[in-house]
């Protein structure tokens, strides 16, 4: 019973930062724009997010305020993969260059700034960047009192976790809420699915573009900072962080492109990141490893076979729109 | 009622463009990247011009660092025309970062259990036909999907990356293990190495002999012609009689095949073993490569060797300027982006409204 508890909250712990790539990417996504720089997005916001939270602690001294050093993480991590998607958005959405091609620019481009802000103020700060245990604690440990983890069975489960797991539910809960019940999410979901026709309805389609994948790139940051200030203990760790990025494009497809599926969708993956560690199978760990990936080249392949017209791709993923050559 | 405004410009669709124009303009998103990237040097408190020629003298200076820098250049060209024909069917082949790497599985095999029992020439050959072979039929797969159901070949190529890779690290700590607990495969024996030529292994002769097999392919073959027409218009070719299909399944063979090789000589040229990052990015590196060369073989060779320069000149900044290395993936992210952007101003005019008389007047 332990054992599956433990594998459960690890799970939910290793799936959070995927949690929120997936969501930054579903919500570019929807937009019609399909982002492979994700990789790039959540290396710098993990570097960046950490810098902050660093820089803020080293600033503030003895009175560091936990909060607000939590705030700053946060911004920075969202302003880096903001920034990040802000030039894909140029260059894709007014300047109409190749979204995959882009895309991958973009995850060389940032794997590479993530890595030389990591390694830049490792040198700089004489060789190991760590923030105080007081900081560390309070961006790791679960928000509520002891009494209420203490529940048997189900009090770690739900109230055991990092204050980023609650926030990151909240938010895909919000952006399901979001896409399909309000006016804005229709429009949003008309720009992915035929820009032409969203353009004739009078929607800013480039407004949209624009919104949609910029705010996406900043959530799919802030997924990038919590894995460095959580499971890599709030050290710059890119050796862990790579992959994370590829796998929520992954876990986009999988979820079928709505965001109250990721919250279940990033435990699943997580569990399957970790299984290798808990669970002892005859099968070698690194075949474990590749399970995500099989998952959902499974569910692309059901998806496209059943056309069920819920669950397809965005219409106009990956495509440029221009106007004039309607 | 809001009043009408008139935007403030409008974008038109080039049509004919002169060559010199758009080398003009290509030449100075080029400038402006080297600019962009001094700036990065001056506010990290390090001279630019003295950067830069660092990463010449480091890429081109010495004879052993031109050869290195050949190394980085020959996968990249080599998968960057692979991706050709994909691209100009419209065919998002994502993935060969991964046929790359089943290539290297295929060629290893050999070199791992027949190094001893086949003269070299032999063996070496064997081997660039299991990575050939490995390469294209790990490709055919998201064709076969993508031509039956039309199943996103973009997102399915990406997968498929991952999978082969996670195969490679499975084979690292298990059947092929060199040292029982190493995660390493040993290296090859001799003879399943690449001979030298000039210094570098020979898989640059095979890579420009690939250059102009693919110019050749892509402009003056019955298959060419039927990707572009696909590539235009997958209707039109339909009913132009074409097995569209069977186009898509073939060309990804193709695509991968070449992947494959190229894994093959990566394993058995540069790296002499197998382990997981055997591609280290160059799929994807490679294709911004083919992207930036508007699918032209000749200019693969010219972006190729551009970024491969950048990558090694970069890396000896960590040496000559404490500068890290990852330096050198920002540079590469900034030229990228630089030269994606000026396709734009290639192809599409800017026509104010206050000038509309000005051109009338012109035209």
């Amino acid at each position: 019973m332990n054992a599956v508890i433990a594998l459960i909250f690890n799970a939910i712990l290793n799936g959070t930062p995927l949690m929120y790539g997936t969501m930054g990417e579903i919500l570019t996504e929807k937009s019609g724009n399909l982002n492979l720089g994700v990789e790039g997005l959540m290396y710098m916001g993990g570097a960046l997010g950490l810098a902050g939270a660093f820089y803020y602690e080293k600033a503030a001294g003895a009175g560091v305020n936990g909060l607000l050093a939590m705030v700053i993480a946060i911004a920075c991590a969202f302003l880096a993969g903001a920034l990040g998607s802000l030039i894909f958005s140029v260059i894709t959405i007014s300047l109409r260059a190749n979204q995959n091609v882009t895309g991958l620019a973009l995850a060389i481009f940032g794997t590479g700034v993530g890595q030389f802000v990591g390694e830049y103020m490792r040198t700089m700060e004489g060789g190991y960047i760590a923030v105080s245990n007081e900081l560390k604690n309070f961006f790791q440990n679960a928000p509520f009192p002891q009494t209420l983890q203490n529940i048997p069975v189900v009090g770690k489960l739900l109230f055991g976790h990092n204050i980023f797991v609650y926030l990151g539910v909240l938010l895909a809960l919000a952006m399901g809420f979001f896409i399909s019940r309000t006016r804005w999410g229709l429009n949003l979901r008309s720009v992915g699915e035929s820009p032409a026709t969203a353009d004739a309805a009078g929607i800013n389609i480039a407004r949209y573009k624009y919104l949609a994948t910029v705010m996406g790139g900043g959530i799919s940051g802030i997924g990038g900072m919590v894995y460095i200030m959580t499971i890599a203990g709030c050290v710059w760790n890119h050796e862990g962080l790579a992959g994370v990025g590829w796998l929520a494009v992954a876990l986009v497809i999988f979820c079928l492109w709505r965001p109250v599926n990721a919250i279940w969708g990033s435990v699943l993956f997580g569990a399957l990141m970790i299984l290798y560690l808990r669970v002892q199978l005859p099968i070698p760990s690194e075949i474990y490893k590749i399970l995500p990936y099989v998952v959902t080249l499974v569910v692309l392949i059901f998806t496209s076979l059943r056309k069920k017209r819920e669950d397809q791709p965005p219409e106009s993923l990956g495509i440029a729109y221009f106007r004039e050559e309607r | 009622m809001r009043s009408h405004r008139e935007p403030l410009f409008h974008l038109a669709k080039q049509g004919d463009v002169s060559g010199r124009r758009a080398w003009a303009i290509r030449l100075a998103s080029f400038v402006l990247a080297i600019f962009i990237g001094g700036l990065i040097f001056l506010f990290l408190g390090h001279n630019p011009f003295r950067a830069y020629g660092e990463i010449i003298t480091g890429s081109l200076g010495r004879k052993t660092a031109l050869r290195q820098t050949i190394k980085i250049a020959v996968p990249l060209l080599g998968t960057a025309l692979a991706i050709a024909p994909c691209f100009k069917m419209r065919f998002w082949n994502i993935g060969a970062e991964g046929q790359i790497t089943a290539g290297a599985i295929g060629a290893t095999f050999f070199a791992l259990n027949y190094a001893n029992r086949l003269p070299s020439p032999l063996l070496l050959t064997i081997m660039g036909l299991s990575g050939v072979l490995c390469g294209a039929l790990w490709a055919l797969i998201p064709a076969i999907f993508k031509a039956r159901w039309g199943t996103n070949e973009t997102l399915f190529t990406l997968m498929m990356n991952y999978i082969v890779i996670g195969m490679v690290k499975y084979l690292q700590g298990g059947p092929w293990e060199g040292k029982p607990g190493s995660q390493i495969i040993p290296n090859f024996n001799n003879a399943a190495v690449l001979p030298k030529v000039l210094g570098v292994h020979c898989g640059w002769i095979m890579v420009l002999i690939l250059t102009l097999f693919i110019f050749i392919y892509m402009n003056y073959s019955k298959h060419g012609y039927e990707i572009s027409v696909i590539g235009e218009s997958p209707k039109t070719a339909r009913y132009a009689g074409m097995d569209v299909g069977r186009v898509t399944r073939r060309t990804m063979m193709l695509s991968g095949g070449m992947c494959g090789l190229v894994g093959y000589m990566v394993a058995s040229g540069a790296n002499m073993t197998l382990y997981h990052n055997v591609a280290d990015g160059v799929g994807f590196t490679a294709i911004t490569v083919a992207w930036l060369s508007q699918l032209n073989p000749f200019a693969m060779i010219a972006i190729s060797l551009l970024l491969a320069i950048l990558d090694k000149g970069a890396g000896t900044l960590q040496t000559a300027m404490q500068v890290p290395t990852s330096i050198s993936d920002i540079i590469t992210g900034i030229f990228l982006f630089c030269m994606l952007a000026c396709e734009f101003f290639i192809n599409y005019r800017i026509l104010f409204s206050g000038g509309r008389k000005k051109e009338a007047k012109e035209g």
